[in-house]
């Protein structure tokens, strides 16, 4: 048993309800208890659906227990059948199939017979996978589904398409910023004259999935899910993938000369006419004068940002992509990346090695926040979790990665990734910071936390006496910067063995901060 | 079923219980801030923390008195031993938390591999010295609000008895101590008590107390009197556990329900109330502005809470038409005298009584509500937005449940959150643009 109040990444289910009802007429049935298809209020809520959420419940309650839930499995496989006559009906096993143990294959076999829809039983284990392994794993499945079955019955395209095109995998519903990214990726790739063949799961048809050969390579732009399908593609069909992000003026650019080089590989017949568009000259003109984050670093307002101490983390993809960004294209300092994504730790290492001091792998909040208060950064970038810890900390925070509140699914268009991603990441990066006129009076009150830190732990509650005019001084400092004199003040006065603070210390403190 | 209920006989269906409804783990959300010195563990699976994880929201990160015993693969192969589990994660709740009452929360999980929590928290308890209260407060069995019911009627059996010493609190034209039952914020507790003790009656306390340690005092003389619709298991155990007698009355909800709740209480103890028809007769008239605006409309309950017999009967009285009211679980008995008033209100405003369905079936209720076409749907939030997009005025059904909609005072705080619907898209009418999905 594990203590525990808060997690980064959902259940199982919930990676398998996401691959489903981003797919166009497909439909999920639970196998869970009642109160368990709280997916979609999440569904509604966050992502403001205005579709109904393809998703039911077979609702296993005390008869079920007694009499165990096949009749009830196949009627409701059925009857959803001929409500909606969905294309397939993904049967989604939860927690409390896992110890049930029930034969949810057979009844899905069974279901099959008597439905039009396809009928397919979600291979995931609750207690082996987390929400993104199981929509990783789900993708593929249903994708390996349709492309053996179409394979049956000769219905695989012969050939690849005349243009160059690719196939994108992994665009999600409750992805964080998925629909801007997609957006941004098909703009991007219409730039450069190569066609988009099919996008899944976001809005996908299962009947077109048959089409996925057709295109010359695949993309993954996220780590966490659609790599399992690009694998499979890879292996079956010798479909080459891109798995790199295009996150950062340097990963886009790195991103597009891959797809250069895959396209250059192809046999003469299909040949990539490379006399139409100049990759490098069009990365060159995006980087340079579209992108405005290439001049946003070099102009002076970005000179403050030197050196500045973060921390970043999230979900493997973005907080990888973030620390090499902060590190790299702004000059920051990456004290600290980490991911919760333990089970991609291993590579998660390997990207930031020599982008950042030290990481840390953990799906533990309290760990991740007493981290920050060790570090003491300027800024976080990180979940919700994380921006929580900063309120906390009076820390700024910029939100770069799932999981996520409503306020992270904007109306307004906010790519991470592509050229305008770069744009949108600088501006979060600039706004996140505490500015000009605030740092100028940071170093007049007593700097920044380059020294120790006064506690190693968020949990400390040693409070200090603070002096009545003390206080009134305290005041008269501009609310931006109180939090952190405050702290300097108190981190000097524990040094000194000081209980009561006075104006006196205070500027006793503001003085030794210059020394 | 009393004889009162006889036209009722045709209205109640039972459909195939494929609703919408939140966990009733969800209740350790109101319950933990309700009882200041408990703490709440739920047994369970990440499924259950990340529920209460986004269903609360931001109290998350409020420094909550509530968590996660969060059971690994080892725990479900029985290759780790429970009771060592427990008492580790207890032993460090007791440590960092202090809290005078541990409240487990069983789960769907802890009842399929039959965890025996009513065993071993008796042990427990003996061996670290901290009550440990157990409810099992699962989606096997419960729905919603009726987690609070599990563990108020756990809870119960821990009041301490009623002796002849602290009879004498009592007042002399009241013949036996009143406890009244049901979680409500302390504003609304302290209204109810103000309504009764101008009726001459003194309320000895409440079950659950603000703290856990001033739980009421129950026995065979004390009177216990439900606020709340969903609390059937508690008013059983009252009665069957700890001899109390039940005063069965219509619920506190609006200002006729008030009325009717108070005027019950008075009658039990032999008062003649004093002033209620002129107290009731004004706050509808300070309700005006709201009737106006929902008076002949028509309204539709997908049923997710149990709080819908008794908003419905309030709603009839304000002139509104019930299609439907969705409920989860129906128990006639204890809510007879709610049934009771419906069936009166239905004469008395001249409407048929509505159907009453048990264990709805959201897909069918959804084409019933297609055909109607209601003014108003109070439903969960996960049919408000596809509903609204076409163009089917929605307001969710949770709010009900943690707003302040008991006694006279509050009836304003219901029409406030039935009118806001309408009055938000009577401001947007005159653009056109109702329906917004593609066909």
């Amino acid at each position: 048993m594990k203590l525990a109040y808060w997690m980064y990444a959902g259940p199982a289910h919930i990676g398998t309800l996401r691959v489903a009802s981003s797919f166009k007429n497909v439909h999920a049935i639970m196998h869970a208890p009642l109160g368990d298809d709280y997916f979609n209020v999440m569904r509604s809520m966050l992502e403001r659906e205005r579709d109904f959420t393809p998703v039911t419940a077979s609702i296993v309650d005390r008869h079920v227990l007694a009499r165990g839930s096949q009749e009830k499995v196949v009627e409701n496989i059925t009857r959803k059948d001929k409500e909606e006559h969905p294309d397939l009906i993904l049967l989604t096993p939860t927690c409390t199939s896992s110890i049930l143990q029930e034969d949810l294959q057979n009844f899905a076999d069974r279901a099959a017979l008597e439905s039009q829809s396809d009928v397919l039983l979600a291979d995931v284990n609750h207690y082996r996978v987390n929400e993104l392994q199981a929509a990783d794993r789900t993708l593929e499945q249903v994708v390996r589904f349709y492309l053996e079955k179409a394979k049956k019955i000769n219905q695989l395209p012969k050939n690849k398409t005349e243009k160059p095109s690719v196939n994108i995998l992994g665009i999600f519903t409750l992805g964080f910023h998925n629909n801007h990214d997609c957006r941004e990726l098909k703009r991007l790739l219409n730039d450069l004259g190569i066609e988009v063949n099919e996008v899944i799961p976001e809005g996908g048809s299962i009947q077109n999935l048959k089409n996925l050969p057709k295109a010359w390579l695949n993309i993954v732009p996220y780590r966490e899910v659609g790599l399992m399908t690009a694998v499979y593609l890879e292996k079956e069909f010798k479909m080459p993938y891109v798995d790199l992000t295009p996150m950062g003026l340097v990963e886009t650019a790195a991103f597009i000369r891959e797809i250069k080089k895959i396209l250059n590989g192809f046999d003469k017949h299909i040949q990539f006419d490379e006399s139409l568009i100049n990759f490098e000259e069009y990365i060159d003109k995006q980087t340079r004068f579209v992108s405005q984050a290439a001049w946003f670093s070099r102009s002076i307002d970005c000179q403050n940002l030197t050196g500045k101490k973060t921390v970043v983390f999230g979900d493997a993809t973005h907080s990888v992509s973030m620390t090499k960004i902060l590190t790299r294209e702004m000059g920051l300092r990456v004290v600290c990346a980490g991911t919760y994504c333990k089970h991609d730790a291993d590579w998660f290492r390997e990207q930031v090695f020599g982008f950042c001091d030290e990481v840390l792998i953990t799906d533990d909040h309290t760990q991740v926040a007493d981290m920050i208060a060790r570090l003491e950064p300027a800024a976080i970038f990180g979940t919700q979790m994380e921006r929580h810890v900063g309120k906390r900390l009076d820390i700024p925070c910029g939100v770069i990665s799932a999981p996520v509140h409503i306020q992270n699914f904007p109306l307004g268009y906010r790519p991470f990734l592509g050229y305008e991603g770069t744009n949108q990441i600088a501006d979060l990066v600039y706004n996140s910071f505490t500015l000009g006129m605030e740092d100028h009076l940071l170093e007049i009150f007593g700097g920044h936390d380059n020294k120790e830190v006064i506690t190693k732990s968020l949990s400390t509650d040693f409070s200090f006496q603070w002096s009545q005019d003390a206080l009134l001084e305290l005041g008269k400092i501009p609310g931006f910067v109180r939090g952190k004199v405050k702290r300097n003040t108190e981190k000097f006065a524990r040094e000194n063995g000081i209980n009561q603070i006075t104006i006196d210390v205070m500027y006793a403190a503001k003085e030794s901060a210059g020394t | 079923m009393s004889k009162n209920l006889n036209n009722f006989q045709n209205k109640f269906e039972c459909e195939t219980g494929n609703y919408h409804t939140f966990c009733p783990i969800s209740c350790v959300a109101w319950l933990y801030q309700k009882i200041e010195d408990s703490f709440f563990l739920v047994i369970g699976t990440k499924t259950c923390g990340y529920f209460l994880q986004n269903a609360l929201g931001v109290m998350i990160f409020a420094e909550p008195r509530y968590a996660m015993a969060e059971l690994e693969e080892a725990d479900i192969s029985a290759q780790l031993n429970d009771y060592k589990e427990l008492k580790r994660l207890c032993l460090q709740i007791q440590q960092d938390r202090n809290p005078s009452v541990i409240v487990w929360i069983g789960t769907c999980t802890t009842e399929i591999i039959k965890m025996d929590l009513e065993g071993m928290a008796p042990r427990l308890e003996a061996e670290i010295g901290i009550p440990i209260v157990v409810a099992r407060a699962n989606g096997l069995d419960y729905a919603f609000t009726q987690g609070e019911d599990t563990v108020l009627a756990a809870m119960a059996n821990r009041c301490p008895s009623y002796s002849l010493d602290n009879k004498n609190v009592i007042k002399v034209n009241q013949k036996a101590p009143l406890v009244l039952f049901g979680s409500l914020p302390s504003t609304v507790a302290n209204q109810l008590d103000l309504e009764l003790k101008r009726q001459g009656i003194h309320v000895s306390g409440w079950l659950p107390s603000q703290r856990y340690v001033e739980l009421p005092n129950l026995g065979e003389d004390v009177y216990v009197c439900g606020v709340n619709p969903f609390l059937s298991r508690t008013a059983m155990t009252l009665m069957r556990r700890r001899r109390c007698k039940l005063i069965g009355a219509p619920f506190p909800i609006g200002p006729d329900g008030t009325r009717a709740w108070i005027e019950k209480i008075c009658s039990v103890f032999n008062i003649i109330p004093n002033d209620l028809k002129e107290r009731e007769m004004k706050i509808w008239q300070g309700l005006e502005d709201y009737l106006k605006i929902i008076r002949g409309k028509s309204v539709f309950f997908m049923g997710d809470n149990i709080l819908e017999i008794s908003l419905a009967r309030f709603l009839i009285r304000c002139g509104m038409i019930v299609y439907e009211i969705g409920i989860p679980y129906m128990d006639k008995r204890f809510q007879s005298a709610e049934l009771a008033l419906l069936e009166q209100t239905c004469f008395e405003m001249n409407m048929p009584i509505p159907k009453i369905v048990e264990k709805p079936d959201n897909y069918y209720q959804i084409q019933r509500i297609r055909e109607l076409q209601p003014d108003l749907v109070i439903t969960g939030m996960a049919h408000c937005n596809p509903l609204e997009a076409r163009g089917v005025n929605t307001k969710w059904s949770v709010e009900f449940t943690f707003a302040q909609i008991h006694g006279f005072i509050n009836a304003r705080e219901i029409l406030e959150l039935v009118t806001r619907p309408l009055r938000r898209n009577m401001n947007l009418k005159a653009l056109g643009w109702t329906t917004l999905v593609a066909n």
